[in-house]
């Protein structure tokens, strides 16, 4: 508790106390009057303050201001009926003060267990500087600096791993639990948790710039871009206090002229008191409160088993959508091509292969590097020049003076000469020299392991059409594509054209679509899909940037799980929305008809935040 | 749909430490901060206690945030902006 919140306490229970102590005293006429002011007074007083400095500064429809007439009203009805009863008027301050110090006490503990999900900043970095190690805040580790991170120790800044082999845990960034192996030369995102021995870093960017930083900014901002229902109870909240302010005006005024007109008694106490019922409950705060919170609640529990959601709305888009379109390469398949053969080719396999490897040097098409690592000898850059890549066709380089084009069918076209077809399922790379066919390299691709379960998943789940685009040749995609029971599949597509593919389904009225890529070549793609998902986010900026929802790790499973996380979250903003607008009207009613009274009134209230903010918590959970 | 936010628009973004107790008084204080002039667009985050103001093109944004501290001070005196 902070010191505001225990001062307050304090207030609470003194005041508590005396008003216990005054029921059994026997006090009459104007000094139980001045008793009771006394301990409403305690309890009240920054409540009237805070009402005056609202009034001067213009503001009527102050939810102090208005608790602070609710509660003098009560007073003075009880001074006017002459029961001397000032019993409710402290009583509604009292609750009215109990409700606030829980609802503060509610959300700084909720935004604590959120927070606690997003602690995954590192505090401290060991630089190496002339030969010592130094500790400092890793925003003062500028590039290219040697850090070494000791066994259970975050990993404060991206780099590459010098020496050391260890274990590092991803969890935190990918929900991944299987911890992944670090060796010399390969690259150590911040975040990890270094888990077996010691390792040497040399830092290849800022803390700023670094993945643990880039991650915990789209945590805090995905809030700040709103959802629909945040859209409408913003909305909602600001129409709701001047309209029960002026529906209390009615109720007061109203009923009383009707009934001196009617000839009855005017009965204005019983109106004044039942309108001023609804001043007590005029204030949105549950519903203002627990809508965002539910997000967040949710963003944060997904963001724990590595699905980043940019931005509220995009929970609710997923939460409906009905048509999940998906690349191949990368994202169902693992994207690890392994060379298998040549074929029809003049040259030996490992020739050809030294030919094409040094045509797709440049390039960061999966295909290229699985190119690159199979060719046993590679050739050295001097050797190559004039290296041109075209998108979805594939690449022309000049390799020690031969013009090599690598690429499909189409490309050979361009080329004038005609591709051999293969029998074999896979990925064939043909390779043309000066405008000469000079054979077929096989490559294949496997499914990745949870590939058929996630598809298995989303149609249980009630994802209507699943559709596969792809660049890749008919044959491999319909072996893919009948292995995971697709509904549709297009390829040899280029990346113009699986756009205009997600449009074509978009028009379809099939519902909400979302697009699963792994980010190379598929940012347009992704902006374009009513919510796009980029699949291995770790480490790629491009795929962060251009996707509305990063599954952080490659696994096809993540996204029939993401879905049931909006889903649950989306339920429940829609309980917490129906719940607390029910109880409000249900009280406005019952308080206008009689059948409640003001003690009701401000219980139900601070009951129905107190419910909602605990209801919203639970929309943590990522099971 | 937006893709990239450009190097130009972030440094014209910044974020500020709030302490506000209620979430109503927190969209009230979002409400006039988008009001005051200067300001392109303002968000406050009520869990994170943060509030995000987005500056127009050649603002004073020490001024502008003087301005701001005010606005919301009328709407809700109890609330500390840190700049």
């Amino acid at each position: 508790m902070t010191k505001k919140q225990k001062k307050m306490m304090g207030r609470i229970i003194v005041a508590s106390a005396l008003f216990i102590a005054l029921q059994f005293v026997p006090l009459e006429g104007a000094w139980k009057l001045f008793a009771s002011a006394g301990i409403y007074l305690i309890v009240a007083y920054d409540i009237l303050l805070k009402s005056v400095k609202g009034v001067l500064a213009g503001q009527l429809l102050d939810e102090n201001f208005l608790m602070t007439v609710a509660s003098l009203g009560a007073f003075a009805l009880g001074i006017c009926d002459g029961s001397g009863d000032h019993n409710e008027a402290i009583a509604v301050i009292l609750f009215y003060q109990i409700g606030e110090l829980f609802q503060s006490c509610a959300v700084s503990k909720s935004r604590r267990s959120i927070a606690a999900l997003m602690d995954i900043r590192p505090d401290y970095a060991h630089v190496e500087r002339g030969g010592q190690l130094s500790t400092v805040s890793p925003d003062e580790v500028p590039i290219g600096s040697i850090i070494v991170v000791q066994p259970g120790e975050k990993v404060p800044l991206d780099g590459i791993i010098q020496e050391g082999d260890s274990l590092l845990d991803t969890s935190a960034l990918t929900g991944e639990s299987v911890p992944r192996s670090a060796h010399p030369g390969e690259n150590a995102m911040s975040g990890c948790i270094n888990l077996r021995s010691p390792l040497r870093i040399r830092t290849t960017r800022e803390f700023g710039e670094s993945t643990v930083t880039k991650i915990l900014q789209l945590m805090q901002e995905a809030a700040s871009r709103k959802s629909k229902s945040e859209q409408f109870i913003t909305k909602f909240a600001r129409i709701y206090t001047p309209i029960v302010c002026g529906a209390a005006l009615l109720l007061a005024l109203l009923p009383p002229a009707v009934l001196v007109i009617m000839g009855a008694s005017a009965e204005w106490t019983t109106w004044l008191y039942r309108s001023l019922i609804f001043l007590v409950i005029s204030c949105p705060c549950a519903l203002v409160l627990s809508i965002p919170l539910s997000f967040f609640a949710g963003i944060g529990g997904a963001g724990r088993v590595g699905i980043l959601i940019k931005g509220s709305h995009f929970m609710e888009t997923l939460a409906q959508a009905q048509v999940a379109v998906f690349d191949k390469t990368g994202t169902l398949t693992r994207g690890v091509f392994e060379v298998v053969a040549a074929h029809h080719s003049p040259y030996s396999l490992q020739e050809l292969l030294q030919l094409a490897a040094a045509a797709e040097s440049a390039s960061s098409h999966p295909i290229s590097i699985s190119l690159r690592q199979a060719c046993a000898q590679s050739l050295p850059p001097a050797d190559i020049s004039d290296m041109q890549e075209l998108q979805g066709l594939g690449v022309i380089s000049t390799v020690k003076g031969l013009r090599v084009a690598v690429g499909n069918e189409k490309l050979m076209a361009g080329e004038g000469v005609e591709a051999m077809p293969c029998h074999c399922v896979g990925t064939i790379v043909h390779i043309a020299i000066n405008h000469r066919y000079a054979g077929h390299i096989l490559i294949s691709d496997s499914l990745k392991p949870t590939s058929v379960r996630a598809l298995a998943e989303l149609k249980s789940i009630g994802i209507r059409k699943t559709v596969m685009l792809t660049g890749d040749n008919s044959r491999t995609a319909e072996a893919v594509s009948r292995e995971l029971e697709l509904d549709e599949v297009h390829c040899e597509l280029l990346p113009a054209h699986k756009v205009e593919e997600v449009e074509r389904l978009m028009r379809t009225n099939m519902g909400h679509l979302f697009f699963v890529g792994d980010g190379v070549n598929d940012a347009p793609v992704l902006a374009r899909a009513d919510v796009g998902i980029a699949m291995g986010g770790l480490g790629s900026d491009a795929a962060i940037e251009a996707a509305d929802v990063v599954i952080m790790d490659d696994d096809p499973a993540r996204i029939p799980l993401a879905i049931r996380c909006a889903r649950r979250c989306i339920r429940i903003v829609r309980q917490n929305i129906v719940f607390a607008i029910g109880a409000k009207l249900a009280c406005l009613v019952l308080g206008a008809l009689g059948m409640a009274n003001m003690w009701f009134a401000i219980f139900a209230d601070v009951g129905v935040l107190i419910l909602c903010v605990l209801n919203s918590i639970r929309a943590m959970s990522s099971k | 749909m937006q893709l990239l936010t450009t190097k130009k628009e972030l440094t014209m973004k910044k974020n500020y430490e709030i302490e506000v107790d209620c979430a109503n008084c927190a969209s009230k204080m979002e409400q006039v901060t988008k009001e005051v002039s200067g300001v392109k667009g303002a968000a406050i985050n009520f869990i994170m206690q943060r509030l995000t103001v987005e500056f127009e093109e050649g603002a004073d944004i020490k001024a502008v945030m003087t301005a701001v501290v005010k606005a919301c001070k009328r709407v809700e005196p109890d609330c500390e902006i840190s700049c």
